[in-house]
């Protein structure tokens, strides 16, 4: 079978292949889990890519209920339309605003989903998505249509763990959970993003950012997406691989550290670690 | 076809269902896995696990299951006669002693004292530091600290060698019985903002709308405001010196996850048990005082209370008027504890001891007394159900 593999852009271990290709093959939800910028999002576009299918995205918000997803009559916009004699008023469908969902099940060739960070939501919200993802159908009520997906579109559903999901909605997914991908997956991944950087940079920036990372205190951790963007800019900056190479963390805090520490009480404490450091030296 | 390891999961606690055993069945035949093991594992890792938390005691299901493994842990009482394992008297050892214990050399090394000791030995020792026994120093036999300690009756050798993927037991930092680090604790205290905001959503502002709509000639405007936040409100005690020592930066993370997960989080020290004063400030202890009675004052019963400490004390400090160590307290602990308890209507206490070793102490049945027994340990789960107590 067509399977979904590590691309020249996207390395995946091969339990997220299996886990992808499970998902595709029984049609089901995979819902996603893992730090924050391990590329959970990243995993939609390239599944998308490799089979070849349109993605569609859709963003949850605080505010966002599941309805919108499927679609919203909007009543205001009718009754406003109402009083200004719009001739448009008299056929309700004119007012149907179709959501993410029907779009998906609309399309004419299979798409992949993305329901981003699905945690964010309320916490009814993955509820009451349960029947509309395990049909893949659903009803307007305002129009007596039923929608049924032309073909079962691939879902995609990302987490960040602030919430916990109900357990009716989880046995109909496939679950991964994105480790935090150690040193040898990461050079893999820093080659596949840069194939032109300087071994010698790469090594040493590794190696920076792996002792930063064992910085038990740190608030937020570091993770691929920081890492990268760090590369980018020492890249960009044309620094000698000399300048990381005697950074040891807790003596300096490395150049251009804003891609990594995006906490102000994480730069104030690795001062203070240098500043100890060079205390205990002198 | 897989019953057994489906049942071997539900025993060892994991929520697997028929529909995913079934989905699991499926995805087989789909030809996902293909033969391998490994992929078999991935996909049934991808099936039946659904909470990252779970995925170690998964690991070692499946280990057992397939490889007819020995448990890893816990279990060694069949491995040797049961009454050397008894944990008698658990050595607590000082960090002296701890540094003092010189490992033995490496694995190897290990496995030859190991032989060269079971010829010597003859009876059933304790507390020494190289016969082998419990609570010892010695790095055999189980309690015992020593930093290259060999667990007795699980042949270490041979499963370093085959190491597999699941045996290798990555996801342990995800138990939910695991200690906590300053991440997971963040997830543990999140649970708690749950009841904090009870829907986003925003509502018809009435009023407004019929005023807007009025100045508008009569076409409709509407106004909306966003909806009332009913926010948590937490009030953190942290025992703090003396037998908390070694528990403080435990307490700390915890301290300073809480810090950014609530906006009204309010928090105060006390040694042992609370007395009539509180101080705010560990350093500055004398100017930050602050009455009891003041706090209780100051905060409504709306507020959560959640003590941390370990409640390990002698039992007069809490008993006792004139029971603390440093000073002398007019009423004893027991009432200031029920004065709180009594005040606040939502009440917990996190100990970060090991829930096992509750027994052992007088005090913390005394304390988890007071506590109507809503004392949790201080671990992902202790604190999940913390906050399912302190919501419902």
């Amino acid at each position: 079978m067509a399977g979904f593999k590590s691309t020249e852009t996207y390395i995946a271990s091969r339990d997220l292949e299996v886990a992808v290709n499970a998902a595709v093959a029984l049609q089901r939800p995979l819902l996603v889990k893992g730090e924050p910028g391990t590329g959970k999002t990243v995993l939609a576009h390239e599944v998308a890519k490799a089979l070849g299918y349109p993605l569609i995205e859709w963003h949850i918000k605080s505010t966002t209920k599941a309805q919108q997803g499927l679609y919203e009559y909007d009543a205001v916009s009718r009754l406003r339309d109402g009083q200004l004699g719009d001739p448009r008023v008299h056929d309700i469908s004119n007012y149907i605003v179709r959501g993410k969902l029907w779009d998906a099940f609309d399309a004419d060739q299979p798409v992949v989903l993305l329901i981003d960070e699905i945690d964010k939501a309320d916490i009814e919200f993955p509820n009451d998505l349960l029947l509309e993802l395990d049909r893949m159908q659903f009803f307007v009520y305002e129009t007596r249509q039923t929608v049924v997906a032309k073909h079962r579109p691939i879902v995609i559903i990302t987490s960040n763990n602030e919430k916990e999901l109900p357990d009716a909605f989880l046995r109909r997914c496939f679950f991964h959970y994105i480790r935090f991908p150690d040193r040898e997956t990461m050079e893999r991944i820093v080659h596949a993003h840069f194939p032109n950087i300087r071994q010698d940079l790469a090594r040493e920036a590794l190696n920076v950012f792996f002792q930063i990372r064992g910085v038990q205190e740190l608030k937020k951790k570091p993770a691929t997406s920081e890492l990268l963007d760090w590369l980018k800019l020492l890249m960009i900056e044309d620094l000698p691989a000399e300048v990381l190479r005697s950074q040891d963390p807790k003596v300096a805090i490395p150049p251009l550290y804003g891609a990594l520490l995006k906490n102000e009480q994480d730069v104030h404490l690795f001062e203070r670690l240098a500043f100890l450091s060079r205390r205990q030296q002198r | 076809m897989f019953a057994t390891f489906i049942l071997a999961l539900r025993e060892a606690g994991l929520p697997a269902s028929i529909t995913e055993y079934l989905t699991l069945l499926r995805a087989m035949k789909e030809g996902v896995a293909e033969y391998s093991v490994e992929d078999f594992y991935y996909l049934s890792r991808a099936t039946l696990v659904k909470d990252e938390r779970h995925l170690d005691r998964f690991d070692r299901v499946f280990g057992e299951v397939f490889k007819g493994l020995e448990p890893p842990e816990g279990d060694l009482r069949q491995a040797l006669p049961e009454d050397w394992l008894r944990k008698l008297a658990e050595k607590l050892l000082t960090e002296e002693e701890k540094a003092a214990i010189k490992s033995a050399g490496g694995f190897e090394a290990l496995m030859e004292l190991l032989k060269q000791r079971l010829k010597e030995q003859k009876g059933r020792h304790q507390g020494g530091n190289k016969w082998i026994g419990t609570a010892g120093t010695s790095p055999f036999g189980a309690y015992g600290y020593n930093p290259e300690g060999v667990r007795i009756g699980q042949d270490e050798s041979r499963h370093r060698r085959a190491v597999k993927v699941w045996d290798k037991r990555e996801f342990r930092d995800l138990d939910d019985n695991v200690e906590i680090g300053t991440r997971n604790m963040k997830l543990a205290l999140r649970r708690l903002r749950r009841f904090a905001r009870q829907g986003a959503a925003t509502e018809l502002d009435l009023p407004d709308t019929i005023r807007a709509t009025a100045n508008n000639a009569g076409t409709l405007d509407l106004k909306l405001v966003p909806e009332r936040h009913n926010a948590v409100k937490v009030l953190l005690l942290l025992d703090i010196g003396g037998s908390m020592d070694d528990h403080v930066r435990i307490s700390e993370e915890l301290f300073s996850a809480a810090r950014s997960e609530f906006k009204h989080l309010e928090h105060f020290y006390f040694h042992n048990c609370p007395y009539e004063r509180l101080w705010r400030n560990n350093r500055r202890r004398r100017e930050s005082e602050i009455s009891t009675f003041e706090v209780l004052r100051t905060y409504g019963p709306d507020y959560k209370l959640i003590f941390v400490g370990d409640a390990s004390m002698s039992p007069y400090e809490i008993v006792q008027p004139g029971g603390s160590v440093e000073h002398w307290n007019e009423e004893p602990g027991t009432v200031w504890m029920n004065r709180l308890n009594g005040h606040f209507r939502r009440s917990a206490w996190l100990n970060p001891m090991p829930e096992e070793t509750w027994g052992y102490y007088a005090s913390i049945g005394l304390m988890r007394q007071l506590m109507e027994g809503r004392m949790f340990p201080l671990t992902l789960g202790g604190i999940e159900a913390m906050t399912r107590e302190l919501s419902r």
